[in-house]
Formats: structure tokens, sequence, C-alpha cells
């Protein structure tokens, strides 16, 4: 079952005939483990779309199904549910609590979901630790390089076992070495079997997916896999 | 690419075999540039002529070459000296790219779409071929990979242009024009006479 299936989705903002159409039948389907960019140029519906993937936004036609679950079909309530146990946000934007450590920061959407602060802090540490950034544990944001603070956020969210992450733009504001290690994670968060939407402009960036897909005015125009066939024909050998 | 100073950075660390230092060539740059073995072997006599490498021979009767002193001096002035940009290296999807302007903005954006796919898909094998190569802490490989990413990142870049520029032509040939237009309009007139 795909994590993530978006069926003929359409979003339109106003109503016709000043309407601006964001995004017009869309169809995509995301597995678990994998990665999958969206590139496009400004304008082209990037961002809607992983909106309306994560329930930001309703499409106003079409289905989003998310682990099974038909998102146009639950109540404000149980889609809320959904959404924070199956779906974590990355921005460019660094959206950590400037007031909270790194660990607290990561502990935040279990505590939010019913968990005991200390379970939550627990399980905080131990992510932090898997990823590599218990030494960064203990401090605010502002004691952080950009590169950590993105790759805490990354650890926010995806904890408690998210199944689908959703980034957008996450390297936009770091310079090539941070942003590999954030593509890095991204990457290690989909061979643990989460699946990971990327929007980005940056096609280094889009070299990291398991699969590209291109949007232009709102519809997908183009898809890339990577070459199937005989191994790469570029080879270092140790000398 | 200069076979030259590459040869005489591989003698640097030790006499080699003229076969030898194809292979390790090769191995050292990941196959990106494959150099045949009479290109090594010429290579070699100038360098052995010109005194910066000492040809000598093994007891089996093979060849085998050093660096000389003049070739270590000549080595350390390559590394000093900045590589000089080709201002207008000949690239052949530029030109593909003004041959199909001339056929009309479908051409152009057929070939844009075609080469965006095969250019992503290098991105695609270089990235797994770093992650690879980082897994093995080899960084001069490393650093190699990033040199073709970046150049593939900049081919997609300038596609998306490309692209946007085909865009925004056929936005402005829909506008009413001033009579008088510069010669820098020239692709717009194009996309308006296609049309």
């Amino acid at each position: 079952m795909p994590v993530l299936t978006l069926d003929q989705v359409g979003r339109q903002y106003g109503s016709p005939p000043r309407h601006v159409v964001a995004l017009d039948d869309v169809s995509l389907r995301v597995e678990s483990g994998e990665l999958l960019a969206i590139m496009g140029p400004s304008g082209s519906g990037k961002s809607t779309l992983l909106h309306v993937a994560g329930g930001l936004e309703r499409p106003t036609s079409g289905r989003v199904v998310l682990s099974g679950h038909d998102l146009g079909s639950l109540g404000q309530a149980e889609l809320s549910l959904v959404l924070r146990r199956r779906v974590g946000f990355v921005f460019q934007a660094i959206n950590l609590l400037a007031s909270l450590t790194a660990a607290e920061n990561v502990s935040l959407p279990l505590e939010l979901d019913g968990m005991r602060p200390r379970s939550a802090m627990a399980s905080a540490r131990e992510l932090l630790f898997s990823l590599g950034l218990d030494e960064v544990a203990d401090r605010l944001p502002g004691q952080m390089s950009g590169g950590q603070q993105q790759r805490v956020a990354i650890a926010r969210a995806v904890i408690g076992g998210r199944s689908l992450l959703l980034a957008d733009e996450p390297t936009g504001a770091l310079d090539s070495l941070s942003s590999e290690t954030v593509m890095r994670l991204l990457r290690e968060q989909c061979n643990g079997g989460c699946a990971v939407v990327l929007v980005t402009h940056d096609s280094r960036h889009a070299g990291w997916a398991d699969r590209v897909v291109y949007l232009r005015d709102g519809r997908l125009v183009d898809e890339v896999r990577p070459p199937a066939g005989p191994e790469s024909t570029l080879r270092r050998e140790r000398v | 690419m200069s076979v030259r100073y590459s040869l005489l950075a591989i003698l640097d660390s030790g006499p080699r075999h003229g076969y030898g230092l194809k292979s390790e060539f090769e191995a050292a740059t990941g196959n990106v540039w494959p150099l045949n073995v009479g290109q090594v072997y010429s290579t070699l006599s100038r360098l052995e002529r010109d005194g910066l490498v000492l040809a000598g021979e093994e007891d089996d009767g093979q060849k085998i070459y050093r660096i000389s002193d003049e070739g270590r001096h000549e080595l350390q002035h390559w590394y000093e000296t900045p590589v000089e940009r080709e201002v207008v290296p000949r690239q052949e999807l530029a030109i593909k790219l003004v041959f199909a302007m001339r056929a009309g903005p479908d051409r152009v954006r057929e070939v844009v779409q075609q080469q965006r796919k095969a250019t992503m898909a290098s991105l695609q094998e270089f990235t797994r071929l770093k992650v690879a190569a980082e897994q093995d802490g080899d960084l001069a490989w490393l650093m190699m990979l990033d040199a073709l990413i970046f150049q593939a990142d900049a081919e997609g870049r300038w596609l998306d242009l490309c692209e946007a520029r085909l865009v925004d032509a056929d936005l402005r040939s829909g506008e009413s024009r001033p009579p008088d237009r510069d010669d820098g309009a020239e692709a717009v007139r194009q996309v308006e006479h296609k049309h």
C-alpha cells in the first residue's frame, strides 16, 4: 500500500472566471522508503502540492489518501489525529522554538500526542543519538549551526515513527556542505521506511531522490527515475 | 585535460611502467576520462624529450619511467598556477539549442525537456556514487564527483532558464509592441513569427 496517493487532485483559489488554478489533475503515488523530489519553476504549484498532500489545505477536487485514510472523508478531529501521527513537515524557515533545547523541541510532538514528558524526552534523546545529534541535545537553537538546527527539525518531524515527511526547500538557507548533511539525513529516513517528499528548485538536491517529478502550471509534466541497466561506468578504484 | 601533468603527478609518488600509468590515471579519476595507451606513450616520450621524465630499463627489458628534478619543478609550477578557463568551450547542447530555435520554440522545448531528464538521471547517478565515496572516506574521488555534480547542476539551471525565456517570450508576443524594436528582441520576434 502506498504511503501517499494523490488521485486527480485539483486546487483552485477564488472562483471562475477570476480563479487561479494551483493544481490541475495531479495523480501521484509515493511508496514507503521512497524519496520523491518535486521540481518546477516558481508558481508551478510545488508548495501547494505539499500542503495538500499533508492535509494543510484541502483539494478542491480529487482525493488524497494517506496510509489508507482518505483525508477528505475524515472529520476535523480524526484528520488532526491522522496528520499528527503520520505526517511531519520541514520548511526552509527552521521553526524550532527558540526557548527550548533541541531535545525539548523534538519531544514536543510526542507530548502533544499525550505521552508523559519524561518518556517523550527519553525518546527524543534516543532519536537524536541515533541521528548523530546527541552533542546538541541540550543546546538552544541559537547555539546551533543552521545545518544542525535543520537536522533537529527533521528529527522533530519524524519522531514517533511517522510514515511521511514533507520537506519544502529544507536546504534553502544552508551552505553546500550543511545542505548535504540535511539531504543525507532525509535519505536515511527513507532507508528506515519513511517516505519523503521533497520540494526543491535545486537539482543537486533532487539528485538524492529515487524519482523526480516536474510540475508546470499546476500539472505534472515529467518524471525521471534513475537509469535502469548496467551499473555506472564511473568507478573509483583505490590506488 | 592535462595528461602531461597527471602523469608527472603519478610519477611523483614513484617510478611506473607506461601501462601502469594509464590504469592508475583512470582509477584515480574514476574512468571519467579514459586514456588510450598510445596517448600515454606519446606523452611519455615528449616528457622524456623535455627532460622531465627519465626512462630506464629493467632486467626483463621493460621500460620504467621516473620523474626528474626538473619534472618535479614543472609539477610544482602546475599546482601553483590556476587552470585557464576556456572562454568559449564548444558545447554541443548550446549549439543544438541555437539550431532548434530556428525550427521553433516547440523544438526547443523538446530539446530542453529531453536534456533535463538526462541531466537529472546523471545527477542521480553521481549522487549515488557520492554516497558510496563518503562511506569509503575517499576524499579525492568525492571532490571529483562534486565537480561533476556542480557541472550537471549548472546545465540544469541553464535549461530551466531557457525554458523560462520561451515562456516569457510567448507572453510578450501576446502584448502590443512599439514599431522600432532593438536587435535584442530577435528571439521574441522569432517566436511571434511562428505564432
